[in-house]
């Protein structure tokens, strides 16, 4: 190559790179795009539930975001062992305390089975264990059950939605975003 | 310009060689590439593997005809429409699950014997590393062809596979929602599994296996004492037709009639499986629709994932996950972690021939406890076979390093 075009190919060459490099960054911001969860699929997030019905003691199963949500509302007998660190996970509503939580274990996602005779979860996956208010009590799991976003409504809850009560579990570290 | 001869009648040989080099194409890459002759069958295995992947994209591609990824239609496509309707589609399919099993046990004797006779060392590295890349490629190929069905082990193994990704305690769970594209394993995440097993990763196999074989060209095949020897003196012998003082023989068709052979007796145990004994690769718990709101009673992997899971399960959260991320790539690092100078059979290399035999057996230890629940005795044995598999990387650097010069 000639030395006096030298100047004018490291131009041409450095030009074509780099619209090249902002094409492919363009690129790939529009795959990483199409990868994430469609609009349609984050506007089903939103799951109404009537609380008003439930029964004392007997572990209800709903869905939101295809994801099984665990309702138990609590007994007495359940609500003389909770501890005050484990009645801040309890959604207080009415004067009834219900546990409302996402039933997926947070080890590696398996569903929990609710055991009545000894009034807690067993994950049969690792052997993970929970008490009434999910709380984790043996191991592998690194933390209780999260606790979806929810917002209370009389005796409604809107799970997808963040209300205070919410808000205030999420500051106090009762429970990971979900 | 080249010389073209206008005479040449189109697509005879002469007319063929003018403008694609045939003559020197099947020089370089068969009747002129040569292969030692002091092997035994084991060196048949990647030949083997070859044949084996064109069995599975033929399956494959009859598959693809009926298939549906859709998660209202896949389940009855693949368990009604394949398997009761398609003519011959229950053939495709038991094809299809015993090769895609087979190819794993295959690649291990391969990587095994790779490891035995140090094939990794002294300019054979790449071939090493493509095929540790193939080993994740068919790794990620297995996996996504295992969510197709939709059966309740596709769905919970894609559940508790994509929660890897949330990193434990990073809790990165954007991360995983975004590779499924929805909260849970849904339409979108069937969708772009399958794209990945019928497309992408097909393509990227195809690729590695040409890279893998590119780099076995130029270092060549070792041999069962990793006699380092002059392959263009051997090749010369060969060519004057002094046939027995030559240590080397052709591809093709010499090493090639010898592969044959060997997959003749592959081919029968092969067909054996699928004609016979298919229900070995299609666990009886997938033949349940997908379900999210019910686990199975336990959840495992197919048996080539068996070790590492095994490697995951005894720790808690984030020292499982970084075992399980140590495990995945630790193989990669042999040619590089193997500091001893010799090319020879693990017999004949003092402390390394017991940490081979070590390793298999640790692997094989890994695999059994991986399918028991994790209880008792099996939970202890697998927590000490999980460790033991740590202790021998690190002791590997060091026994190798005080190796004597052979």
């Amino acid at each position: 190559m000639a030395n006096n075009t030298k100047g004018r190919r490291d131009f041409m060459g450095m030009a074509l790179g780099g619209f090249t490099a902002l094409g492919g960054i363009g690129a790939l911001y529009a795959a990483k795009r199409t990868w994430d969860p469609l609009p349609s699929v984050k506007a089903a997030g939103f799951t109404t539930l009537d609380l008003s019905n439930v029964p004392e003691g007997v572990l209800i199963t709903e869905k939101w975001r295809g994801k099984p949500i665990f309702i138990l509302k609590q007994t007495k007998e359940m609500m003389s062992k909770v501890t005050d660190k484990t009645k801040k996970r309890l959604l207080n509503i009415g004067g009834d305390y219900y546990m409302v939580t996402v039933g997926l274990c947070t080890h590696l996602g398996c569903i929990p089975g609710y055991v009545p005779e000894t009034q807690d979860f067993l994950c049969a996956c690792h052997g993970g264990r929970y008490d009434s208010t999910a709380e984790v009590t043996k191991a592998p799991p690194p933390r209780g059950l999260d606790i979806p976003p929810f917002k209370i409504d009389g005796k409604k809850v809107v799970l997808g939605e963040q209300g205070p009560e919410y808000k205030k579990m999420l500051e106090d570290g009762i429970t990971l975003p979900v | 310009m080249a010389h073209f001869d206008e005479n040449a009648k189109p697509f005879s040989h002469k007319w063929l060689n003018e403008r694609l080099a045939v003559d020197t194409l099947q020089r370089v890459l068969s009747t002129e590439y040569w292969i030692p002759k002091n092997i035994n069958f084991l060196w048949a295995m990647g030949m083997v593997l070859a044949a084996t992947f064109g069995l599975l994209l033929i399956s494959g591609i009859f598959l693809l005809m009926y298939y549906q990824p859709n998660v209202n239609t896949a389940f009855d496509s693949v368990n009604y429409t394949i398997m009761s309707e398609v003519g011959y589609g229950w053939l495709w399919r038991h094809i299809h699950g015993v090769g895609a099993s087979v190819v794993f046990l295959i690649i291990y004797i391969h990587m095994f014997t790779g490891i035995y006779y140090g094939s990794y060392k002294r300019g054979r590295e790449l071939i090493w590393l493509s095929g540790m890349g193939l080993f994740v490629a068919f790794s990620a190929e297995a996996f996504s062809g295992y969510m197709l069905p939709w059966g309740q082990m596709s769905y919970w193994a894609g559940m508790v596979i994509t929660n890897l990704f949330s990193g434990g305690s990073l809790h990165a769970d954007g991360l995983v929602e975004w590779i499924r594209g929805d909260y849970v394993p849904g339409q979108a995440f069937l969708n772009r599994f399958f794209m990945l097993h019928v497309l992408l990763m097909p393509l990227l196999i195809i690729g590695l296996i040409v890279l893998h074989f590119g780099t076995l060209r130029i270092p060549h095949v070792n041999n069962q004492d990793g006699e380092d020897f002059d392959f263009e003196e051997a090749a010369r012998l060969y060519k004057e037709g002094k046939v027995k003082e030559s240590k080397v023989i052709p591809f093709k068709p010499v090493f090639l009639s010898k592969d044959v052979f060997v997959m003749g007796i592959y081919f029968i145990f092969f067909f054996y499986l699928v004609f016979y004994h298919f229900e070995f690769a299609m666990d009886p718990v997938n033949f349940d629709p997908a379900n999210g709101l019910k686990t199975p009673a336990h959840i495992y992997p197919e048996w080539y994932f068996l070790w590492s899971y095994e490697i995951l399960r005894p720790f808690p959260t984030d020292p499982g996950l970084m075992a399980f991320g140590f495990a995945q790539v630790i193989f990669l690092a042999l040619p590089f972690l193997d500091r001893s100078p010799n090319v020879a059979p693990a017999s004949r290399r003092g402390l390394f021939k017991y940490w081979f035999w070590a390793m298999l057996v640790d692997m094989i230890v890994l695999t059994f406890m991986g399918k028991l629940p994790p209880e008792g005795a099996w939970s202890v044995i697998g927590l000490i076979a999980a460790l033991f598999f740590f202790v021998l990387w690190i002791a590997l650097p060091i026994i190798t390093s005080k190796e004597k010069k052979l």
